[in-house]
């Protein structure tokens, strides 16, 4: 919370994307979080990799569930089409909206609550079913709206701030969107900005599911010491191995990197992602050897961050589906509903 | 892609030094700028809260002459002003300066008085201008016997002679002057000093030459001297002190101004109100490059006088023994107006000129056997930070130390030549000068609550009314500036950016969470690995590039997480307070910074 809104300084000299925006150009109203908040970093992240692709504001589906992360929306592109759905089925609502439109640019935020509990079953599916969108997970640990009580997410051990340990197992995003066939997977850290806002935009250009999962700490409720998903744990214990920056299409080849030590691979749109993994061999498309290394690292209790998995090859929903070209609403209405004697046929078919 | 590059190794941090007094005083742009640096953020809230006798003390400790100020400075402030860097136009700090003066109640309690007891010292001063006045008035609260001795009938210098009454009223001079004189300063009127040397035998502990820069510039071209008894052609400065007591009254219908700085539109628009219809400024540049203030132009410009540019004087026509023209080469300048070639010649008619193309210092009265050494044909060798000339105890200020300058750097000279006659006469060499000292109080009322207003006023410029141009010239002493109403005040005191208040930032309790950064409205903020070549490379690296390098870079100690630092631009802050109210651990607090200025007898003192 804050007692005033930004300043909008007229003479700020600010770059300009390709469409001739500024950063500004992507902002949301003042954040009301608790001040210091790793949501409102993921907010800044979204927004500038936004601004960085070149998005038009107006093209942006923003979606969200129930939860301190699921205010985010509100705070980023004011122009983008809203919609703050019923406690974690934010996941279904964003499937039928990229159904609807396929080029919208559907950015979901939501949190360890709202994805891994009540809403775990519904992200399972939007990743089985590889909707194109990106789905970010503000993932803290504890449950801050209802006072810090741990979250699916908690790791064994953790304490909470009264020091009570957590005792029971964590959700692992990325193990389990390995396990049910995400072509996307990506783990961040809200205090580390320079990494994050690449994923995102390599998210963002994904052409499937993207799933990023940003440790999000909480400064109210699990940023004390004994929490290991505080400020200063996830900086101990993060592992910065797999670096990752996209090449939009029309973008440079930047001609810093070492060449040997990175992989390419071309996204769905002729972008192309650059990795730069450090453990010998790894390779972002083995989704075998990937499984092993997030379950090695897990075990030494590291944080494996970076763009972790990536799958090009696997259909999107709308391919899967075979569906139409068009977006639904510029169907003539006697194709979008065919009428009951066109219904009445089809369930003749079906006799 | 510069995350893929290989990483470079760590420099020691160049931590920013905030006990430096000079670092914060630096980002209030105004203090910075104003010679005597009048603590302008402050006045401007006392203002804000209508506590305009506080305010006015407040100018009054630094500058002296608040009201007089508040007409007639040069406003180096303004031009230095973060707003206008913010959205183009500058505070209006000089008018809000005025209002103080006008609206405050009785101050008598806050000015300086006297000493009971005296000293035993004796200085005497050269001329009643502002710097003697400003020696007196840091002097006579100590003890110390001030004798002024002025040429003239009336105190004030040239803040009395050449500055018309229709912009500085005399009553406001009078009422100003008075305080210092009252002190019991012994001042003798038409006493003109015509001998150093005289002056120095007659035994005073210190003398100070405050006498001006009196000589104005003589433009020698055929035809100046060609006149037969009564002439039309006058130098500037003298002209407008004629005027000033009385000795002229009219002047010609078609008048020339020669010269574009600020007594130029002093005589123009003295012009406008004895007679003159047909009124030109001719200059000889391109108007950028003119000396006068942008706004003293436009008042010129505004009660009908001509600026004519690219003119360049060649002779003055003399017929039957009058004046009755002037014949100018037009010019044109190259580019940066270095060179400039002669296109034509033209005649321009006229009846009386005025010569205001500068001043000069002339010391006939200084014998030059005296081991008073002179560095340039008019001026003694006087030390810029002493005050001080070759003579021990012999000191220089304003216009008279080193050529004309303005009324408030005249009023610094003042002060610290009183710091180095208070030395001199205590047995303290003078070059010791006393410490500045610097105080920084939170400003913290709550969460998210200030002591002072952090919201940014998109509020532009306030307009200040002035008499209607018909009735300004039907009285030759009618101010022409109305001072702020009530409205524009609130709306002027609301365009300040609070620059004093700073962002005060204590590194061990910083937990690297990006909040302040995120919501900085001026992406100053920025966290970085130490691992910049010099200031140069962080500048370019900071997550908006500080490309102004008149502001400074902030750099704190490393992080406690991870050894990365925090590194603010100053330039554009417009110390809103968002950092501090995001941050989770009161790493980023805002606190003012008030700046101790020691003057004679008085060490720098804050609160």
């Amino acid at each position: 919370m804050t007692s005033i809104a930004k300043p909008q300084i007229p003479l700020l000299p600010l770059e300009r994307n390709q469409l001739g925006l500024t950063i500004r150009d992507y902002a949301g109203s003042m954040s009301t979080l608790c001040a210091g908040c790793g949501h409102d970093s993921v907010t800044a992240a979204i927004q500038e990799a936004l601004w960085g692709l070149s998005i038009p504001p107006y093209q942006v589906a923003k979606l969200s569930g129930i939860g301190c992360s699921s205010k985010t929306p509100q705070y980023f592109d004011s122009e983008a089409v809203g919609f703050n759905s019923v406690h974690g089925r934010m996941a279904a609502v964003a499937s039928g909206a990229a159904a609807a439109n396929r080029d919208l640019v559907v950015v979901g935020v939501s949190g360890d609550g709202d994805s891994l509990s009540i809403g775990l079953g519904n992200l399972a599916h939007a990743i089985r079913r590889n909707v194109r969108m990106l789905y970010v997970i503000a993932n803290n640990g504890v449950y801050g709206l209802t006072k810090g009580q741990f979250s699916a997410s908690a790791d064994i051990g953790s304490r909470s701030r009264k020091g009570e340990p957590n005792l029971m197992p964590p959700v692992d995003p990325m193990l389990l969107g390995l396990s049910l066939g995400a072509t996307f997977l990506a783990r961040g850290f809200s205090g580390d900005k320079a990494q994050l806002v690449p994923i995102l935009r390599a998210g963002l250009s994904h052409g499937g599911f993207a799933l990023v999962d940003v440790i999000s700490p909480c400064v109210q409720f699990n940023d004390h010491e004994g929490s290991t998903k505080s400020f200063r744990y996830v900086r101990e214990h993060e592992l910065q191995d797999i670096d990752a920056d996209i090449i939009p299409v029309r973008g440079q080849i930047h001609s810093e990197q070492t060449p040997g030590s990175v992989t390419e691979v071309e996204l769905h749109d002729g972008s192309r992602v650059l990795f730069r993994a450090v453990p010998e061999g790894y390779d972002p498309r083995d989704r075998v050897r990937v499984g092993s290394y997030l379950v090695e690292s897990a075990r030494r209790g590291e944080i494996a961050t970076g763009l972790l998995y990536l799958d090009e090859t696997t259909p999107d929903m709308h391919q899967l589906s075979a569906t139409t070209q068009d977006r639904l609403w510029d169907l003539p209405f006697e194709r979008l509903c065919p009428g009951s004697t066109e219904l009445a046929r089809f369930q003749a078919r079906l006799r | 892609m510069a995350e893929l590059a290989p990483r470079r190794t760590l420099v020691p941090i160049p931590v920013t030094d905030v006990e430096d007094p000079s670092y914060f005083h630096k980002v209030v742009d105004c203090q910075w700028a104003c010679p005597a640096h009048t603590d302008v953020p402050q006045y401007i809230r006392l203002i804000g809260q209508g506590r305009y006798g506080d305010a006015y003390l407040l100018n009054r400790k630094s500058n002296v002459f608040p009201g007089i100020l508040g007409r007639t400075c040069d406003r180096p402030c303004e031009p230095a002003c973060r707003r206008g860097r913010v959205d183009g136009d500058a505070v209006a700090i000089c008018r809000l300066k005025r209002v103080a003066s006008d609206l405050r109640e009785d101050v008598g309690w806050g000015l300086p008085r006297a000493a009971e007891a005296k000293n035993g010292k004796r200085i005497a001063c050269v001329g009643a201008g502002p710097a003697s006045l400003t020696v007196a008035n840091d002097l006579m609260p100590l003890g110390y016997e001030v004798t002024i001795f002025e040429r003239q009938q009336l105190p004030g210098g040239l803040m009395r002679t050449n500055i018309p009454a229709f912009r500085l009223p005399a009553k406001v001079l009078d009422e100003e002057i008075a305080v210092i004189l009252d002190m019991g300063v012994d001042i003798r009127y038409g006493t003109e000093i015509s001998s150093m040397r005289e002056l120095l035998e007659m035994g005073y502990d210190a003398v100070f030459v405050g006498s001006g820069a009196p000589r104005g510039k003589e433009l020698e071209l055929p035809g100046r001297h060609d006149e037969v008894g009564e002439t039309h052609i006058h130098i500037g400065i003298d002209w407008l002190e004629s005027i000033a007591f009385g000795h002229v009254n009219k002047v010609g219908r078609r008048v020339l101004i020669i010269g574009v700085g600020n007594t130029a539109m002093d005589c123009c628009r003295s012009s406008r109100r004895l007679g003159g219809e047909d009124i030109r400024v001719m200059a000889r540049r391109p108007r950028q490059y003119f000396k006068a203030s942008p706004w003293e132009l436009e008042d010129a410009e505004e009660e009908g006088v001509q600026i004519v540019v690219n003119h360049a004087p060649r002779r003055f026509i003399v017929e039957d023994g009058r004046l009755v023209g002037m014949e100018f080469d037009q010019v044109e300048w190259d580019e940066g107006a270095v060179h400039s070639k002669t296109v034509g010649t033209v005649r321009i008619d006229c009846d009386d000129v005025i010569l205001a193309i500068g001043q000069e210092n002339a010391f006939p009265w200084i014998e030059r056997d005296l081991p008073l050494e002179f560095s340039s044909p008019q001026l003694a060798a006087v030390d810029e930070l002493t005050m001080q000339a070759t003579i021990p105890g012999v000191f220089f200020g304003g216009d008279a130390a080193f050529g004309a300058k303005n009324i408030i750097w005249a009023v610094e000279h003042g002060h610290q030549a009183a710091i180095s006659i208070d030395n001199h006469c205590q047995g303290v060499p003078v070059a010791q000068r006393p410490a500045q000292a610097m105080r920084l109080t939170s400003r913290k009322m709550g969460i998210t609550q200030w002591s002072y207003h952090n919201d940014y006023n998109p509020h532009g410029r306030q307009e200040m009314a002035r008499v209607d141009l018909k009735e300004r010239f039907e009285r030759l002493n009618l101010e022409v500036e109305l001072g702020f109403g009530p409205e524009e005040t609130a709306r002027e005191v609301q365009r300040c950016l609070n620059c004093d208040i700073q962002t005060a930032f204590q590194a061990p309790l910083c937990i690297e969470c990006d909040a302040c950064i995120d919501v900085c409205p001026v992406r100053c903020l920025t966290i970085i690995r130490p691992d910049w070549a010099d200031e140069e490379e962080l500048r370019t690296r900071l997550n908006a590039p500080a490309e102004n390098r008149s502001q400074a870079i902030f750099v704190s100690e490393a992080l406690p997480q991870t050894g990365r630092v925090m590194v603010k631009d100053e330039n554009l802050c417009v110390h809103c307070g968002l950092c501090a109210e995001r941050c989770p651990t009161a790493a980023w607090d805002m606190a003012r910074f008030e700046l101790g200025i020691p003057y004679a007898g008085r060490p720098a003192e804050v609160g």
